[in-house]
């Protein structure tokens, strides 16, 4: 960015690097870090307890039935599926596009990318009737099956995410391992060994740069995939309401989307609890990443009309009750509300300056993330309560669809879980990235070596 | 599954006797399908697995038959079959006996039933009749192209069977079904205490898994004594046709007709045939019905009017 003040000698730029260890390493969580964590913990136990129940007495515990048989779980995973492609977004698209203000949040959406697609495969698992037989998907799998296809562009995701949350974290692990004196064994254990023996040589920070530079093209086209191949599972049906060509665009351009607004809200935590982050989290990077959303906001709005205006300008037989339900229906409140407050508004509120600012925009992104969460319930639920034959010789409650206490439970443990992911990440790691920052600022690897073995 | 007792020994014997010269018999088994179970008390040799040769009632050996067709042989469907349903939907008035026999069978509760018949009305001026839903066996299942374990599969005999051993239960055959056929066990299912340690069949459903997907499979068991599946049997106004294709022949149990004959007398449909699943239920439309269209009455209200008056 303009404003970033460059070193002018090295001794500068080494009382600067001294500075960054100062910011940025991680420290010990205050009263409201343990609280925070302790609330995950809780959540995350009863989600467990409920799902042990699950296990026991099979899916009957949820509000499943037969006319709907993918509720919150599916939807849940859709909407983890959507918020890891921010991982891509921001390390690789931003990266491949030269846009130099995305060093220091790269982690935090790389972290964000690897919570969330973890929890889309563990949440998928729960969906499943027989868990204990996963195994057969690799025993007997099909590969004609769009499940097969999810599960390897998933678990594909999922390694080219690590490895790019990874690479760039060693120089940082090293610093942690070289500068934090005063930690537990086992915590200097642990850096000494993720660091994988990091030295902080300048040809290892080549290395390492092209590693990312490889896996940032490769994760593009896998990041597009995952999402696409998950609008497949519900498109490949017959179902009106998914039998649409336009699924795959419709959920890529989601997902970007809510992805951005993942990334705002937390980056707005971390400068509001890390007061010494708004050096390297400014407001400009709020401003930017408030035009981002705009403009991806705005390619969703697109695919979005071409999804319900165009059946519904025609209004055939079997979408038209889905649709009626949708517009004025049953349906009408939450499809409005996700469609005024997750969109519409977001889009007209930051093409103002003045609603580009932290706070108004951890609003506007928090809005974004919940509308996002109800649109994919609207996109699994309503549709399968429009079957093609009438809804009759079913029990009542088949009918309808409430999830239950343990399927609420059972879904906000594993958000729980994935923002427990990211608290402990924050705990343990640097969430901005020391030597990306310091590379930013123009100051040479030769002077991180020589810094990290200065006595 | 009908005797627990002797229910291993009676496989060993069914197995054996189709291995040798048993063939014959299952041939013989074949030939008779919908001819009905005679008392015959003739004797037929089969082989043991230990070599030994015994001489067993041949009624005897096709009933163990109907209960040990292990899932990797309920995979090939019966040879030189292409099952074919009819239903003529001028017949039906809701009696649903097909329903009770069915679920009576198959040993389903009240939930998950996989015979429905559904009022059916197309729009308000057009008049309402019943129309009774197997699963379609399509001869494109939409539900088979789906499933990632090859739980669920397309037999050459026509049917489509789910292997409950082998469903993960993803329930995504359940979405790609367009006809709503597919119930799925939600919870651990009861099954009475003579069933519970009988060998799984996916011809029987028997005895039925948790957390599994399931479906009229077209009673592949009784195909292979040679019978009708429950539901063509029960109805008493012979709405079900049943029959095999490569003969052009239904019977509904009183008459047997020739299938395209049936076909283009009573100018015969396929339901949905725009969506492309190449259905083995073919309909004869609702016109000239013999019922007049009655309006279900649920039990309990019916109960709590007679109470009334």
């Amino acid at each position: 960015m303009n404003d970033i003040v460059k070193p002018a000698n090295e001794a500068e730029a080494i009382k600067m690097l001294h500075q960054f260890n100062e910011d940025l390493l991680p420290k010990k969580f205050g009263k409201i870090g343990v609280t925070w964590v302790l609330f995950l913990c809780t959540v995350i136990a009863i989600g467990l307890f409920c799902y042990i129940k699950q296990l026991r007495y099979g899916l009957s515990v949820t509000g499943l039935g037969d006319t709907v048989s993918w509720g919150i779980y599916i939807s849940n995973f859709v909407f983890f599926v959507a918020i890891s492609l921010v991982g891509s977004l921001i390390t690789a698209v931003l990266y491949l596009l030269n846009v130099n203000w995305r060093s220091p949040l790269t982690r935090v959406s790389e972290i964000i990318a690897v919570a969330a697609i973890v929890f889309a495969g563990l949440i998928i698992i729960v969906d499943m009737g027989r868990p204990d037989r996963i195994w057969h998907m690799f025993v007997y799998g099909r590969i004609q099956s769009p499940i097969m296809w999810d599960v390897i562009v998933v678990m594909t995701y999922m390694t080219i995410s690590v490895l790019l949350l990874y690479f760039p974290l060693l120089p940082g692990i090293a610093f942690c391992r070289d500068r934090l004196t005063e930690i537990p064994k086992w915590q200097k254990w642990m850096y000494k060994t993720l660091s994988f023996g990091w030295q902080n040589k300048p040809e290892q920070y080549e290395i390492v740069k092209r590693a990312i530079a490889i896996l940032s093209v490769l994760i593009i086209p896998v990041a597009l995939s995952i999402h696409t191949v998950t609008s497949w599972l519900f498109a490949t049906t017959f179902r009106p309401g998914w039998d649409s060509t336009n699924f795959g665009a419709y959920f890529v351009s989601g997902a970007f989307m809510v992805g951005a607004g993942g990334v705002i809200a937390a980056m707005y935590v971390l400068v509001r609890f890390y007061p010494r982050y708004n050096q390297y989290i400014t407001d400009k990077h709020f401003d930017r990443m408030g035009k981002l959303l705009v403009l991806l906001s705005l390619v969703y709005f697109y695919f979005t009309v071409n999804e319900y205006m165009i059946p519904g300008y025609k209004m055939k037989g079997e979408e038209a009750a889905h649709l009626t339900e949708l517009f004025v229906g049953k349906f009408a409140l939450m499809f409005w509300g996700v469609q005024i407050f997750g969109m519409i508004l977001p889009i007209i509120l930051l093409l103002f300056k003045r609603f580009r600012r932290p706070f108004p925009m951890f609003i506007i992104a928090i809005c974004v993330i919940v509308g996002a969460w109800f649109k994919r319930f609207l996109i699994v639920i309503p549709t399968l309560l429009h079957p093609f034959l009438p809804m009759q010789e079913i029990s009542e409650s088949s009918k309808i669809y409430m999830p239950t206490f343990e399927e609420w439970s059972i879904t906000l443990a594993s958000l729980a879980g994935a923002l427990l992911i990211i608290t402990v990440f924050v705990r343990y790691f640097p969430i901005i990235s020391i030597w990306e920052v310091a590379e930013e600022r123009g100051i040479g690897h030769d002077v991180i070596y020589k810094h990290l073995n200065e006595k | 599954m009908k005797e627990n007792d002797n229910n291993t020994d009676r496989r060993n014997f069914l197995k054996a006797g189709l291995l040798t010269g048993g063939s014959l018999l299952a041939a013989s088994a074949l030939q008779s399908v919908f001819s009905t179970e005679k008392d015959s008390g003739e004797k037929v040799k089969v082989l043991t697995t230990d070599g030994k040769l015994v001489e067993v009632d041949s009624s005897h050996v096709k009933k163990a038959q109907s209960c040990c067709v292990a899932p990797k042989e309920a995979r090939v469907g019966i040879p030189g079959k292409k099952f074919v349903m009819v239903i003529d939907l001028s017949r039906c008035k809701d009696a649903l006996k097909c329903q009770k026999a069915c679920s009576k069978h198959h040993l389903l509760p009240e939930e998950n039933k996989w015979l429905k018949v559904f009022k059916m009305q197309e729009s308000a001026e057009t008049a309402p009749y019943w129309m009774p839903k197997p699963c379609f066996h399509c001869d494109h299942p939409p539900c088979v192209k789906v499933c990632p374990v090859d739980a669920t599969y397309k037999r050459t005999d026509g049917i489509v069977l789910i292997d409950n051993e082998r469903c993960i239960g993803c329930r995504f055959c359940m979405a790609a079904c367009p006809y709503s056929t597919r119930v799925f066990n939600w919870k651990e299912p009861e099954i009475p205490a003579e069933y519970a340690n009988a060998s799984y069949s996916p011809e029987t459903s028997v005895p039925r898994k948790k957390g599994t997907v399931e479906k009229c499979d077209f009673c592949p068991d009784m195909l292979r004594q040679g019978k009708l599946p429950h539901c063509v049997t029960a109805c008493p106004n012979g709405v079900y046709y049943f029959g095999d294709l490569n003969e052009d022949t239904v019977t509904n149990g009183d008459e047997t007709v020739r299938f395209s004959a049936l076909m283009r007398d009573k100018a015969g449909y396929r339901y949905m045939e725009s969506l492309g699943t190449e259905p083995s239920v073919y309909y004869l439309p609702a016109a000239n019905r013999i019922f007049p269209f009655k309006d279900r009455v649920v039990e309990e209200n019916k109960e709590e009017k007679e109470h009334q008056h």
